[in-house]
């Protein structure tokens, strides 16, 4: 018993392993059949999607950048332009002059704004012969600024941003002219570095984007709103000496090991003496881009998910279907064994029975016989007379009664026919009772009847209604084993039905079973003692009767099935009702 | 119990035919007591035979015999003697093929085992119908 039992149990074990294992089979499946797809298009679009975001950013600050170095590039141009028209339109005698001076730096600064700051003239040896402007720079000596010497040698010069002796960032645009003596001099104007640097500093993209101006040697020639590292890419190069080409822009981005990676953008100014260049942070500059990324991983997470709890709640859902599938499968085979045997043993116990009867029929009439020789004269004084008679009265009786177990075995044996007969339901139901109450006594259940004897006959198979009866109370003994109880069982005729009901005084059936007790292969008896197909049949049965079976239970209190058969009146017999113990 | 034959002058002829020797010797006894004048056969071969030789009023057939079976010799003894009234003894459960003899000319039939009363009873209401002794 205990190796069955730790059989079945590891038998159980096996099984519940076995569906673990086609539950995790099934949810890996799913969720790679389904995530697959999803993980691929994800990567492809948002490859695709990153690279031409990307080209896009290049594209629009490539663009922008080369508007503000041409804008750059004019303004220098024009004021050069300012410059040197002054220088060649009046004399250096003319200019030599600080009012007539004043008068031109009005007049430039009525047509250009406070751009050019200041206007001086400068002789060959450095000295600012005539000035205008808010310093006092009148004679000031050039000589040995870099400006002067720079300028002196060539026609035009634009000198980087430096502090001169004004002591605040400008820088200065000269023109060289000579007199007609052959005497050189500069007409040199100083340019607003605050004008100047708004120009650059309008170039804005985002929250960190922005455009500054560096000279060979790495000064800046406007004000940058963030830190700059100078000493790396582009920058670099630029200050080593690579020369750029006017149109020359290049989109450079660059990684840094402790983060913060820039998108930058340079171009040359001032015929490639300066570098104008724009930088900002990458996460800024692909903010979409990071914001399409993380939608996408969150579409992705969330989706991911809802695939795996879905795979997981159809693979339980799947698998339960199956093990339900298998169990019935496992129950029709029992059912199939268990019909087999029954089948055998309905067969041998009609052999048996038949084989009895013989036997039987002659112990009777040998006991006939012994009677009908007893009805002589010479045994009639016999003192035993009356014991003789006895006993064989008994032989008689018992004899009898082995007819009668017989003839039940046999009916009990016969196959189900369903030839439609005119059926008296009470005999049906008190051979029922005959054929159980064996069994019923040792489970200690006493029957009862409560049976209408002007009840009609109607036109059912006997050997259906039969199986029926049996079947319910077989279960009613079932329900009541071990401790006992009553099964009654009554019928009586309403409206055109014949009701039958089999109650029992047992625990009762809980109202979740209720619903499915007629359910094939539904059982709450315990594993191979019950096939749950016996209501089912009896349900069939009487459906296809036309009539209807039910069933209301309280627990604890007890059950009772409801059997509806039409009527089929064929005679009535009208001798009342009786209610009697029939065990 | 019926003890006596309604008619004690007339003795009908009957003939057992079952295979069951013990049952076919103490039936045989009770119904000569009973007043039949009555011989017997243990298979329908020996039935037949015993047609062949005697007349009888009347004659109990066993349905489920070996070799030859009830019906088959049922059909022969109609055929041999048309007037024969035979009442069959059938198992329980064979009743359809009871049924199926009365078709052929069966007078009733019993189960077996039967109450001797009623298998007189029977007998003698054949040998009304076959008019015995008239």
């Amino acid at each position: 018993m205990k190796d069955a039992n730790s059989s079945g149990a590891r038998e159980h074990q096996d099984q519940a392993k076995y569906y673990r294992s086609l539950t995790i089979n099934m949810v890996l499946i799913i969720v790679v059949v389904s995530i697959m797809p999803l993980v691929l298009a994800s990567v492809t679009i948002g490859y695709f999607f990153d690279v031409s975001y990307k080209e896009k950013v290049a594209d629009h600050v490539v663009t922008l950048i080369k508007k503000h170095q041409q804008s750059i590039d004019g303004f220098l141009r024009q004021r050069v332009a300012n410059i040197r028209s002054l220088a060649r339109i009046f004399t250096f005698d003319q200019l030599n002059n600080d009012t007539f001076l004043k008068e031109r730096l009005i007049v430039l600064q009525e047509e250009y704004g406070p751009i050019f700051v200041d206007i001086g003239l400068v002789d060959d040896k450095g000295i600012q012969v005539a000035y205008a402007g808010p310093y006092s720079l009148k004679n000031a000596d050039y000589s040995k600024s870099e400006w002067f010497r720079q300028s002196i040698e060539t026609d035009v010069y634009v000198s980087d941003v430096f502090f001169g002796l004004r002591g605040i960032p400008h820088f200065i645009i000269a023109v060289r002219r000579e007199t007609e003596d052959g005497k050189k001099w500069i007409l040199r104007a100083t340019v607003d570095f605050e004008s100047f640097n708004s120009l650059v500093e309008n170039v804005r993209i985002g929250k960190t984007g922005f455009a500054f101006i560096l000279n060979r040697k790495g000064e800046f020639q406007t004000k940058p709103r963030f830190e700059v590292s100078k000493t790396t890419g582009p920058f670099l190069e630029f200050m080593s000496g690579k020369l750029f080409r006017s149109d020359q822009i290049e989109y450079v981005e660059q990684s840094f090991e402790s983060g913060g990676d820039t998108i930058n953008v340079i171009a040359p100014l001032k015929g490639g003496d300066w570098l104008l260049a724009f930088q900002q942070n990458s996460s800024d500059a692909y903010k979409v881009l990071e914001y399409a990324r993380y939608i996408t991983l969150g579409i992705f997470w969330f989706g991911g998910l809802g695939v795996i709890i879905v795979a997981i709640l159809l693979s339980k859902r799947m698998v339960r279907h199956i093990a339900r599938a298998d169990l019935e499968k496992e129950m029709m085979n029992e059912q199939v064994i268990e019909a087999g045997k029954l089948a055998s043993l309905g067969e041998l116990a009609a052999g048996i029975a038949h084989e009895i009867n013989n036997p039987v029929a002659i112990m009777a009439e040998e006991a006939g016989w012994i009677e009908d020789l007893l009805t002589e004269e010479e045994f009639k004084e016999s003192e035993n007379l009356d014991e003789f008679k006895r006993a064989l009265n008994q032989i008689r009786t018992q004899g009898k009664r082995c007819k009668e177990i017989t003839h039940k075995l046999l009916s009990f044996a016969r196959k189900t026919d369903p030839t439609v007969k005119n059926v008296q339901l009470n005999e049906m139901i008190e051979d029922v009772v005959s054929l159980s109450e064996q069994r019923a006594k040792y489970a200690n259940v006493k029957f009862f009847s409560d049976l209408d004897e002007n009840l009609p006959t109607v036109d059912v198979s006997p050997s259906e209604i039969q199986q029926v009866l049996l079947n319910l109370v077989n279960n009613a003994v079932d329900a009541l084993e071990p401790k006992g109880g009553k099964i009654t069982i009554s019928s009586k005729v309403q409206n055109d039905f014949i009701v039958i009901d089999v109650a029992d005084d047992g625990p009762g059936i809980p109202k979740a079973n209720l619903s499915r007790i007629f359910d094939p292969f539904f059982t709450t008896k315990p594993v191979g003692k019950g096939t749950g197909l016996g209501l089912s049949i009896c349900y069939g049965i009487i459906k296809k009767m036309g009539g209807e079976i039910s069933v209301s239970s309280a627990v604890s209190i007890g059950t009772t099935f409801h059997i509806r058969v039409p009527l089929g009146i064929k005679k009535t017999e009208n001798n009342g009702d009786q209610t009697q113990e029939m065990t | 119990m019926t003890d006596q034959p309604s008619d004690k002058t007339y003795q009908p002829k009957l003939l057992i035919v079952d295979d069951e020797e013990g049952y076919v010797n103490i039936l045989a006894k009770r119904l000569t007591k009973r007043n039949f004048l009555v011989k017997t056969a243990l298979s329908g071969a020996q039935g037949i035979q015993q047609l062949r030789k005697n007349d009888f009023d009347v004659a109990i057939l066993d349905l489920k015999m070996e070799g030859m079976d009830g019906i088959e010799v049922l059909k022969i003894f109609k055929q041999m003697a048309p007037q024969l009234e035979i009442v069959m003894l059938t198992g329980h459960g064979s009743e359809q093929a009871a049924r199926e003899g009365i078709k052929f000319g069966a007078f009733d039939y019993l189960t077996k085992p039967c109450e001797l009363d009623e298998l007189v009873e029977k007998l003698l209401q054949a040998c009304k119908r076959r008019g015995c002794g008239e």
